[in-house]
């Protein structure tokens, strides 16, 4: 017997979600069902529906983020809930207070669900650990660890583009090493059954134990990227690195930039993704981000969607009678 | 533990749903509301819904609303996990609207329909189909047009089963996941 996942209450529901370790396939298709019904939300008249009135969602962030703080403010409005914006990084915790303090102050203040980053991986998981039962918890990328949003943002994307995961040649490209998104893209397309995952870095930004992860290795872009149907690029993580893991930008964008001619050796409708921000130039061509095959605006809107689909959900097992009725 | 029972088959829903048509026609004529539009409510709505769409002859597509995300219960029961999405391919605004839906009984489900309806704007009228029309409402909201209306009692829960083809069942036994008509 393993160890009870936190993430799921006692009837199997999604409680928290930290991680997309431990998740089984149908709960990823669930997220992702339940995203696709709140992608028209976004297209209507009036933006917004009544689902999470007067809940009021706290946006915990200690480390710096504009597109998710933003995307996960957008989502929660949109499911007409009240949102805290606090930005940590700037306040009490310079002053000395411990993550335990900052969590019971907000509790006082009745929070219902915290939208947590941070620098430190499980910072999420302790949030989750140690919040009144009835607070929900969302990971929005804790150190190294997990970015699961993010995550099932993207393969939202791949599935509206690809259909089904059976059959699929996803390439990840860039710096593993440090990418908690990777990490948490890996295991969810090995749980929803992807052909083959690949990763495509230098041995300076792929960890140690990748081969354990499940994927294909790749030092070579042209040759990683061969016959894929997705690529996923990701950004160099510039303020992640320490030492001399790469020798220059310009020497990466020479072995790993994406250009529209190395992109030939994909399929032809092969879709290419970034979980933004672009450093261009660095990571692509600003012809490969801007070109037909690239799908990271889509990416923007359908992360809209999937954080409405994982608040509502996490929120719909706070409800009293569930069992009962 | 299951003791449902047919309560009516295709043939006899049919029937009602030729007489629906009729009165809804009536309606329509004394409210003098032309070029209508229908929205069913999923999912027993859609499906009354898609035959009375074909038999008025009404010329803009089919309406779906899921209200799920506009429940008064989502405090109590939480999330639907078959929630599909609503979709509306025409204008709202100062469009006749004709709503259908399988049972009414609380009045919940066309409450939460009328909310999201509004969400896409401001409908001329909206006139309420149901081929079922029960007991036990909670909210002030009557059918403009019904095809049946069954003595149950309070226990008793009457279903609309389908796509192809239609049946009326009754059942006793309670249904732990079945929402309020």
């Amino acid at each position: 017997m393993s160890k009870p996942n936190i993430q799921l209450d006692s009837h199997g529901r999604l409680k928290h979600f930290l991680t997309i370790d431990g998740l089984k396939r149908e709960m990823l298709t669930e997220i992702l069902d339940t995203a696709e019904s709140f992608t028209g939300v976004s297209e209507r008249v009036v933006k917004k529906v009544p689902l999470l009135r007067g809940k009021t969602i706290c946006n915990l962030f200690f480390e710096n983020s504009t597109r998710t703080r933003t995307t996960f403010e957008v989502a929660a409005k949109r499911l007409s809930a009240d949102v805290l914006n606090l930005n940590v990084g700037t306040s009490s915790t310079t002053k000395g207070e411990t993550l335990l303090d900052t969590l019971r102050n907000l509790e006082a203040m009745h929070v219902d669900m915290f939208v947590i980053r941070h620098s430190d991986s499980g910072a999420a998981h302790f949030f989750a650990s140690y919040a009144a039962p009835h607070i929900s918890v969302i990971n929005a990328g804790d150190g190294q660890h997990a970015h699961p949003t993010q995550a099932m943002l993207d393969m939202f994307t791949i599935r509206r583009h690809k259909g089904d995961f059976a059959g699929l040649r996803v390439a990840i490209v860039g710096d593993i090493l440090h990418s908690r998104v990777a990490r948490s893209q890996i295991l969810a397309l090995n749980t929803l059954g992807t052909s083959e995952v690949r990763v495509i870095a230098p041995r300076t930004l792929l960890p140690a134990d990748t081969r354990s992860l499940g994927v294909h290795v790749f030092h070579d872009l042209e040759e990683g990227i061969r016959d894929v149907d997705v690529v996923i690029m990701l950004r160099l993580q510039k303020e992640r690195m320490t030492g001399a893991l790469l020798p220059s930008e310009h020497e990466y964008f020479q072995l790993y930039g994406l250009t529209e001619k190395r992109l030939r050796a994909a399929k032809p409708d092969a879709i290419v993704m970034h979980p933004g921000p672009i450093n261009r130039g660095v990571e692509m061509d600003s012809q490969v981000a801007d070109g037909p095959r690239s799908v990271i605006l889509q990416q923007v809107s359908f992360g809209i969607a999937v954080r409405m689909a994982v608040m509502s959900m996490t929120m719909g097992t706070q409800a009293q009678g569930a069992a009962a009725r | 533990m299951n003791n449902d029972k047919i309560y009516m088959q295709a043939e006899a829903i049919d029937g009602l749903i030729g007489e629906m048509v009729q009165a809804i026609k009536t309606r329509l004529e004394v409210q003098q509301a032309r070029d209508p539009v229908m929205i069913g409510i999923h999912t027993g709505g859609v499906w009354l819904a898609e035959r009375l769409h074909k038999l008025l002859g009404i010329k803009q597509p089919l309406g779906t609303l899921d209200i799920s995300f506009y429940r008064d219960d989502f405090t109590r029961i939480g999330m639907n996990p078959k929630v599909k999405p609503s979709q509306i391919p025409f204008e709202v605004e100062d469009r006749h609207i004709i709503l259908v839906d399988d049972v009414l009984q609380t009045g919940r489900t066309i409450r939460a329909a009328m909310n999201e309806i509004f969400d896409y704007g401001r409908p001329a009228s909206i006139l309420l189909a149901t081929l079922v029309e029960r007991s036990g409402r909670e909210l002030p909201i009557q059918p403009s047009v019904v095809g049946v209306r069954p003595p149950l009692t309070h226990e008793q829960q009457i279903t609309l089963t389908g796509p192809d083809p239609l049946n009326l069942i009754i059942g006793t036994s309670k249904q732990e996941t079945r929402g309020t008509s």
